[in-house]
């Protein structure tokens, strides 16, 4: 087996209200391990409310060869955006 | 700088007509400023030069909490101690930000420390040169990290995703080192007479091998060029040695230091400094495993790794026995 601790990725809660974002990743053998050793690389200027690790072979991504496909249909609905309508100026603001 | 002398394999830059299909809408994406992200396709060469670069980027951080971890139990005060600490701490985070940038190209976090204990890959040069008293301290935090922070602030533009983003959590963090440093040379430089020679002897001391730290001038630079196209290198090594000593030399001026190089001398039209170049061959000797701290940096490291090999087996052995149990 290789002698090297899992990789995990690492997300913290900065402020209170906001979501969790990624900040990096960091070796450990398990969670409690993982969340220790995320509180020193990543917190050391109070910047952390909360911290969620997972284990990075636990995430699927899409892949870049799947851009295409998966973002390129939104490109012709620009009707999902508000500025698609004009609105008069007389009816105020909307 | 925190990488010098980098190698890129492959003979030069590729001309346009020379590239493929791939390797021309790779290079449109760089040229765009776009960043890449690890599972684009790149260029071979491209992913080595950079496990290469922030690999010894990241050995340098690590490395470099030796020359200063030598003053933490000596630390004149309380507070210049806890200080110290915090940032030695942080130069071991930052280690750590640039392996596992580096790990997203496919190298192991094994290999790279591997590599460092053998001495395959390299670390910044100056952190083989000794820090023989507090004044060290003061022009180390200065210089050295001032220094760093000009090649980091650029370096937040490199075009490796990962890499960028190391460099701007760094660089947030990194102006903390370098005021620290001038902090204790204010200090010094306030104090008694004997305290404002050392602070002068320091200066003297690391001036030419802070100024090294950006790599040999760069009609020397064999390896730059390729380095540049890619952006994985945003600034050229003349471009940053230039860029320091325009912000050092004033710094000099208000502590009321002398000048280390009695040849610098501020241009009226260009408002750059001019200044006398390191001596290369020490350079070139420091780098390749000559320098007065190469050996004791490496037997620190090494001792290091050897000594803490019975915790890493143990907690292995633990996660493997919880493991076991939980299945």
């Amino acid at each position: 087996m290789k002698n090297e601790w899992p990789l995990w990725e690492i997300f913290i809660r900065g402020q209170h209200g906001m979501n969790h974002r990624h900040v990096g990743s960091l070796h450990a053998l398990d969670a409690k391990m993982a969340i220790k050793n995320a509180r020193d690389v990543y917190t050391r200027r109070n910047e952390g409310q909360s911290i969620w690790v997972v284990e990075a072979n636990h995430i699927s991504a899409s892949s870049p060869g799947e851009k295409g496909p998966l973002f390129d249909p939104s490109n012709s609905k620009t009707y999902r955006h508000p500025t698609f309508f004009n609105i008069p100026d007389d009816v105020g603001s909307m | 700088m925190y990488a010098q002398e980098v190698k890129t394999d492959g003979k030069g830059v590729k001309a346009r007509d020379q590239m493929t299909k791939q390797e021309l809408a790779f290079q449109d994406r760089i040229d765009a400023f776009e960043k890449i992200e690890p599972k684009d396709w790149m260029p071979d060469a491209y992913r080595q030069t950079l496990i290469r670069q922030i690999g010894q980027h990241g050995h340098s951080e690590i490395v470099g909490q030796l020359p200063e971890g030598n003053w933490i139990t000596r630390a004149p005060t309380l507070e210049r101690k806890a200080i110290l600490l915090a940032k030695v701490q942080d130069e071991a985070g930052h280690g750590l930000y640039l392996y596992c940038a580096a790990e997203t190209l496919g190298v192991s976090r094994d290999d790279l420390t591997r590599d460092l204990l053998s001495g395959k890959m390299k670390y910044s040069s100056i952190f083989n040169y000794p820090t023989l008293n507090w004044a060290d301290m003061g022009a180390v935090g200065w210089l050295v990290d001032g220094a760093a922070i000009v090649n980091q602030v650029a370096l937040q533009r490199t075009s490796y995703g990962p890499y960028s983003r190391a460099m701007v959590r760094i660089c947030k963090e990194e102006s903390f080192h370098a005021r620290q440093g001038f902090d204790i040379m204010m200090k010094m430089c306030a104090g008694s007479a004997d305290q404002k020679k050392m602070a002068q002897d320091a200066l003297n001391r690391m001036w030419y091998p802070a100024l090294m730290m950006f790599g040999p001038p760069d009609k020397d630079s064999v390896h730059s060029a390729q380095s540049m196209a890619w952006k994985i290198k945003v600034m050229t090594n003349d471009e940053g040695r230039q860029k320091f000593v325009n912000q050092t030399v004033p710094q000099i001026e208000y502590l009321g230091l002398e000048l280390p190089d009695k040849t610098i001398k501020q241009d009226a039209k260009t408002t750059h400094y001019s200044y006398s170049q390191p001596d290369w061959a020490e350079f070139f000797a420091v780098i390749s495993g000559n320098g007065p701290c190469n050996i004791d940096r490496m037997a620190a490291r090494n001792k290091a790794w050897d000594d803490g090999a019975w915790v890493r087996e143990g907690l292995m052995a633990h996660a493997q026995k919880s493991r076991i149990a939980a299945e």
